[in-house]
């Protein structure tokens, strides 16, 4: 590796075409922002996993001994509102997306770049006001901030980490404003509808919920906090209000939020299986139109959480009906991916690995969905471990994956270095294999009627303890496994070998630029003249029935 | 599959047919454009799409109080036509023509920045600035007959809290609240939450909107815009406009509400 090694790399870039703090605080360039909110967003990362530890210590015997009931409803409440509003809802589309919208569609930069820059800002500070409440006595409410708990009950710090996720809800709605315009105005010569990669139509779907359904719940939340101010409110039953229409305003937003989650993962899976099996996807339009699929039925499918809360008999039936629809976009994601690997050249690189398991994980989280989504299934299940680990397998397992699969993947393009392939696989095996013991206990724990948001259970069920332990273990497994890439990554960065502009040998257009991109990302505006994922060239190409296929060798 | 050759000419259809050199831009660039935009045309565009999307949003947000609105104007309709009543229909039908009037010089303030008549533009705006201040001057007014009537709801007022006078049968003191048949205090008192969130968003938007104005203002006195770029002026425009969109629907919401049932009043 040591023969590899030189200080820099020869060609003024994105990263070395400027120095100094001031040049990356004021930037206007989608490149440094993106690696702006890589950094902010490992770091609310790291602290939201700090909870999650401390939550399996606490659970690993039956008594409370590490924590209180109410320290722990804080630390649940905090390792939820940490990772759901400040990681997993930037994580893809704030750094990836940053990064690569606008290469993608060969543009030189998103549409607003300040206000991207300014979308940074908004999220930092929104991120410190949370901390600030996590610092000065923490929230116990549960992310979700039902009220009359979060109104009326609660000693905790409600309106500060309100405040935090309502200032942080405006950077969501800035970035996908961004993205949408971009898509819409900035696409290169030739860089028509059909031809866009996928990882552009789901970032393009991903910003219709951001802009549609986040000022909905920045609007309760801030509905919230005047009510616990004012001590009367429209969700206080005091003066003829109803808590249950809190729960359908926050849920408006929240569920298509993990839309938000798990389309630009979609995104990023699509590119990786296409580009490792080095084929064109199977169903392009069906992939493409499915992810537009999933934001539109997203939003009417809120009222499935709500099967327990009082909700109306027939209004559940509905809810319960569009639920299992929405699972056929996602049913048609999965069979077109498999479809792709299908006599492909597959290469089990480290991107790769983490596609893969994407697929599978996505699939048990997706299919346990369907579980709760029937009716009377759900009344046994709700408020268990199941819930807990059914939406464990979708963001951890879905969107975890897939943020570490294109990390890994276009880290040359990012960094311009190559990440040690070896360290690679065996990290992506560690966190599949980590993930799968910390969360397939909890569906058995679940469905053996553990609830969730408890630290205690009681001490003569062996069994339950018994998978407790290993949960605790396997994500002890997966700190490990997080631990790993966290290391060689930031290695590479000053050691890993020097990239080549295209390391993948891949069509797409972001690798038709030098590693890393310099600030204008093309030398010239490229023009587009073929679909997406083409791989073999036109020479080699013949044409059976209405089919395109390889000719096949030696011909 | 991708030509980089900096010769390459897409197919005429296409509208940034010429503008394929990539770094190097038309020779007659305008100053306001922007580095990573081809040409003025696309970066109006872009920056009229990001407006209507930012509307879109704006929508969405004010739709979650229309929406509990609809929901408790339907379960307590006798208390949100009393304190329907109790608004000052004249002073809201005062701030409504005041708004639709400053819809119209921003639009003209919009035309005249496009002819490049900088005169005209920058008094169009100016009116608009004054109407906008007028409409926030009347509804400060009317809190503050709210505030004096205690119709301010919970205690978001430290010391005042909501404690209305009710009227009793055969009372005309417009001070009081004149309930209608069924009406409950208390439902009264979740209208004015609604009536002060919706209404107190509503003018914080509108600051929003003559701060833009006065910044327009500054750029269109020193000339900044001309019939080549105006896109700042009409964009603020849209803003403008939506504005005004939502007090058109405020105005019979809130105020116009319970007119016909005037007459039950004991």
């Amino acid at each position: 590796m040591e023969e590899f090694e030189t200080p820099k790399p020869p060609h003024t870039n994105y990263i070395n075409a400027e120095y100094g703090l001031k040049s990356w605080l004021l930037t206007r360039d989608h490149k440094r922002i993106a690696l702006l909110y890589l950094g902010a967003i490992s770091f609310y990362f790291f602290i939201g996993s700090l909870y999650a530890m401390a939550i399996r210590l606490e659970l690993l015997t039956p008594q409370a001994d590490l924590v209180q009931s109410s320290t722990y409803n804080k630390m649940f409440t905090q390792h939820g509102i940490i990772m759901v509003f400040f990681f997993l809802i930037p994580a893809i589309p704030a750094t990836l997306g940053n990064f690569l919208v606008p290469m993608m569609i060969g543009a030189k930069d998103l549409a607003f770049p300040r206000i991207n820059l300014l979308s940074w800002y908004i999220y930092m500070v929104g991120g410190l006001i949370t901390i600030y409440a996590l610092l000065a006595g923490g929230v116990d409410t549960g992310w979700t901030f039902y009220v009359p708990y979060s109104t009326t009950f609660s000693n905790s710090y409600v309106i500060a980490t309100g405040v935090g996720i309502f200032i942080s809800g405006f950077s969501s709605i800035l970035t996908g404003l961004n993205f949408i315009v971009t898509i819409h105005t900035m696409r290169a010569p030739g860089m028509t509808w059909f031809r866009l990669p996928l990882f552009i139509w789901a970032h393009y779907a991903t910003s219709l919920i951001m802009i549609l359904g986040t000022p909905v719940v920045a609007v309760t939340i801030l509905l919230v906090a005047l009510e616990r101010l004012a001590h009367i409110g429209i969700f206080d039953p005091a003066a003829g209000g109803d808590p249950i229409l809190f729960q359908h305003l926050f849920w408006f937003y929240s569920h298509p939020a993990v839309y938000i989650m798990v389309l630009p993962a979609m995104g990023v899976v699509s590119e990786l299986i296409a580009n490792f099996s080095r084929k064109n996807i199977f169903g392009y339009k069906f992939i493409a139109f499915s992810s537009l699929a999933i934001a539109v039925f997203g939003f009417l499918v809120w009222g499935h959480h709500l099967f327990v809360s009082g909700q109306s008999v027939y209004a559940g039936m509905i809810f319960s009906f569009l639920s299992f629809a929405v699972a056929i976009p996602s049913a048609i994601k999965v069979f077109n991916w498999t479809a792709t690997l299908y006599k492909g050249s597959i290469s089990y690189d480290t991107p790769m690995l983490y596609a893969l398991g994407f697929i599978g994980l996505f699939t048990i989280g997706g299919m346990t969905g369907l579980f709760l989504a029937s009716l009377a299934t759900d009344v046994h299940l709700s408020d268990t471990y199941f819930i807990v680990a059914h939406f464990h397998y979708i963001m951890v397992g879905g969107t975890l994956l897939a943020y570490l699969g294109g990390l890994h993947y276009w880290w040359p393009k990012i960094s311009g270095r190559m990440y040690p392939e070896g360290w690679g696989r065996f990290s992506a095996l560690v966190v599949f294999v980590g993930f799968n013991l910390t969360f397939s206990p909890q569906f058995v724990l679940g469905y053996m009627g553990m609830p969730r948001r408890y630290h205690t259970y009681p001490a003569d069920m062996v069994s339950w303890q018994v998978l407790h332990v290993l949960s605790t273990a396997g994500a002890s497994i997966l700190g490990v496994g997080l631990l790993i890439p966290l290391c060689y990554l930031v290695w590479s960065m000053r050691y890993g070998p020097i990239a080549a502009a295209n390391p993948w040998n891949l069509p797409g257009l972001e690798w038709q630029t030098a590693s890393p991109p310099p600030t204008e990302n093309f030398l010239t505006t490229p023009v587009v003249t073929t679909e997406a994922y083409q791989f073999a060239a036109p020479e080699h190409k013949e044409v059976v029935g209405k089919f395109e296929r390889q000719k096949p060798a030696g011909t | 599959m991708i030509c980089l050759e900096a010769g390459y000419r897409p197919p005429l259809n296409r509208k940034r047919t010429t503008l394929t050199e990539g770094l190097t831009h038309e020779p007659t660039t305008h100053r306001a454009l922007q580095h990573h935009f081809e040409n003025m045309e696309q970066q109006r565009e872009a920056g009229t799409l990001g407006m209507w999307v930012f509307l879109v949003t704006e929508l969405m947000f004010f739709g979650g109080l229309f929406l509990a609105y609809t929901i408790y104007r339907y379960q307590y309709p006798a208390a949100f036509a009393t304190a329907s009543n109790h608004l000052d229909i004249r002073l809201g039908g005062v701030n409504t023509v005041v708004l639709i009037v400053s819809s119209f010089t921003m639009a003209m303030a919009v035309f005249s920045t496009q002819l490049g008549r900088r005169r005209n533009s920058v008094i169009y705006l100016l009116l608009t600035i004054v109407l906008g201040m007028t409409f926030l001057g009347i509804k400060a007014v009317e809190y503050h007959d709210k505030y004096v009537d205690s119709l301010i709801p919970g205690q978001l007022i430290p010391g005042r809290p909501f404690n209305p006078a009710v009227a009793k049968p055969g009372d005309t003191d417009p001070h009081k609240l004149h309930l209608v048949e069924g009406a409950n205090v208390r439902n009264v008192e979740l209208f004015y939450w609604i009536y002060f969130a919706m209404t107190g968003l509503h003018a914080l938007h509108m600051i929003i909107g003559i701060g833009l104005l006065i910044v327009l203002t500054i750029m269109a006195g020193r000339g900044r815009f001309g019939p080549e770029y105006h896109a700042p002026v009409e964009i603020s425009g849209l803003y403008w406009h939506f504005v005004d969109i939502i007090w058109i629907f405020l105005f019979p919401l809130l105020y116009l509400l319970g007119r016909h049932l005037e007459g039950h009043l004991g």
